[in-house]
């Protein structure tokens, strides 16, 4: 029997608990079929989730795209079905890539290797330096600080998942959201280890009274201790978190059955350690970075 | 004084051009090659590592770089002869190496681009006060010990210091900078 999973509406990272919740019933290895027909609006997070979801299941999900012309483009744009064709059986109308520029920011872009790292920072740096100058009112030498994050968040897929990954980065005007500015948001997701089992032979493991999703997102997260036990490691972590903050950006991290938001900004009132979730291999993390706001 | 063209090293380890330094591997990648080039220096010679032709430098890479270039090595010579200084940085290359040299307990001298040098990294108010009074001509122990306020001895000892960190170097009886100081 094949269990059907719905996309909601609209696919940010509120909502892609929902599809997470929907998988808690269905057994791992049972036929599974993604049905998007309904979903409008996906940001990198949702995005990148649903690649993910594919590929921690030990059978090849079915995939339906969305109903709505605008959306699939706007998906095939984003190079989403590119990359879910090697992942999902996809069914019905699905458009191919569309040639000229994309309006989107870096498409979902796989990361394996050192080389994947650089042709995200190329690309963010080449093609898209000068729109996130404008959007976020950033200096020009200022997009050098979000490219260094970018590649770090890459990177750690690279280190710590034990298996390829996904970035993407857009851009929203979030004037009538509380921010009440444009925004940049960066995803990265993977469905590999997961933080706790990345860290299961650290020494922060060893010492640990208690070891499961959240002890192990706040060790590798706040604490920035690797699995890797050379003095200078964790320099990826401590550096994103220095730059959500020096930007008022806002940084989450899931993995397995927990979520820690460790930066959080006045514009937003999460909580900042969530444990108890339904689990979700890997780790994503979200990175959303509002325009610079005017000096006074 | 030699320069290690960085852009062309990264070019050499990677097969074909590629402007950015990012990611563990290619750090530890560079840095064997540039470990090499700085073996084959004469003792005592200033090696500057040209960063002007790349873009950009994240955290790891920075640290599986240059941290661990400036890190004692295994072996029976942990020290190496020469001495190491940076130029063509821009504010981010700064940000992330400034960031690695404090986490490892390091300090490094960096050229700007008017030729003056400074110092990045852990350094004490001390030491830096010192080293910027070495950097000006002082050379005397008992000028240097006026100028920073401390005993003759302390100012020897942290000389000596700041020489084994490979931030001043030996010239003849005293100290001598790697370069001009920043006005």
């Amino acid at each position: 029997m094949t269990a059907v999973i719905t996309v909601p509406a609209s696919l940010d990272e509120p909502q892609f608990e929902q599809v997470i919740d929907q998988l808690a019933a269905v057994p791992a290895d049972a036929k599974l079929l993604v049905d998007a027909r309904h979903c409008r609006f996906a940001t990198p997070y949702g995005l990148t989730g649903l690649l993910c979801l594919a590929q921690a299941r030990a059978a090849r999900p079915d995939f339906v795209p969305p109903d709505d012309d605008d959306v699939r483009s706007y998906w095939a744009r984003s190079q989403f079905f590119t990359h879910a064709d090697g992942l999902y059986t996809l069914l019905g109308n699905v458009p191919r890539r569309q040639g000229g520029n994309s309006d989107v920011l870096l498409e979902v872009t796989p990361v394996r290797d050192s080389a994947d790292v650089q042709t995200v920072v190329a690309r963010i740096q080449e093609q898209a330096a000068h729109i996130l100058t404008r959007t976020l009112d950033l200096e020009p030498r200022a997009t050098m600080l979000f490219s260094m994050t970018l590649s770090e968040a890459a990177s750690n897929v690279i280190e710590h998942a034990g298996g390829g990954g996904w970035v993407m980065v857009q851009r929203y005007d979030w004037s009538k959201r509380r921010v009440g500015r444009e925004v940049v948001q960066i995803s990265v997701a993977d469905a590999g280890m997961g933080f706790r089992r990345s860290l299961e032979g650290s020494r922060a493991r060893a010492v640990a009274d208690r070891w499961d999703d959240a002890v192990a997102l706040e060790t590798g997260v706040v604490q920035g201790i690797s699995r890797f036990g050379d003095p200078g490691r964790g320099q990826g972590f401590k550096g994103i978190r220095g730059y959500a903050s020096k930007v008022d950006g806002k940084l989450t991290v899931r993995s397995g059955t927990a979520r820690i938001a460790p930066i959080i900004p006045p514009w937003d009132d999460d909580r900042a350690l969530r444990s108890g979730l339904t689990p979700f291999p890997g780790a994503q993390m979200n990175l959303v970075i509002p325009r610079r706001l005017a000096a006074p | 004084m030699t320069t290690v063209d960085l852009a062309s090293a990264l070019a050499a380890s990677a097969g074909a051009p590629q402007p950015h330094l990012v990611t563990r591997p290619v750090g530890a990648a560079i840095r064997v090659l540039v470990e090499r080039q700085l073996d084959a220096l004469a003792a005592g010679t200033v090696a500057v590592l040209d960063f002007s032709g790349i873009g950009v430098l994240d955290r790891s890479c920075a640290d599986e770089f240059v941290a661990k270039l400036m890190l004692p090595r295994e072996g029976p010579a942990p020290t190496r002869e020469g001495y190491v200084m940076l130029r063509g940085l821009h504010d981010g290359h700064l940000d992330a190496i400034e960031a690695v040299l404090e986490t490892h307990g390091l300090a490094l001298v960096v050229q700007l681009p008017d030729g003056a040098t400074r110092l990045v990294g852990a350094v004490s108010a001390t030491e830096r006060r010192l080293w910027e009074q070495v950097m000006v001509g002082a050379a005397a122990i008992e000028e240097l010990a006026a100028a920073v306020g401390l005993a003759a001895e302390e100012v020897h000892a942290q000389l000596e210091a700041l020489v084994s960190r490979r931030l001043l170097r030996r010239a003849g009886g005293g100290v001598a900078p790697l370069g001009a100081h920043a006005a």
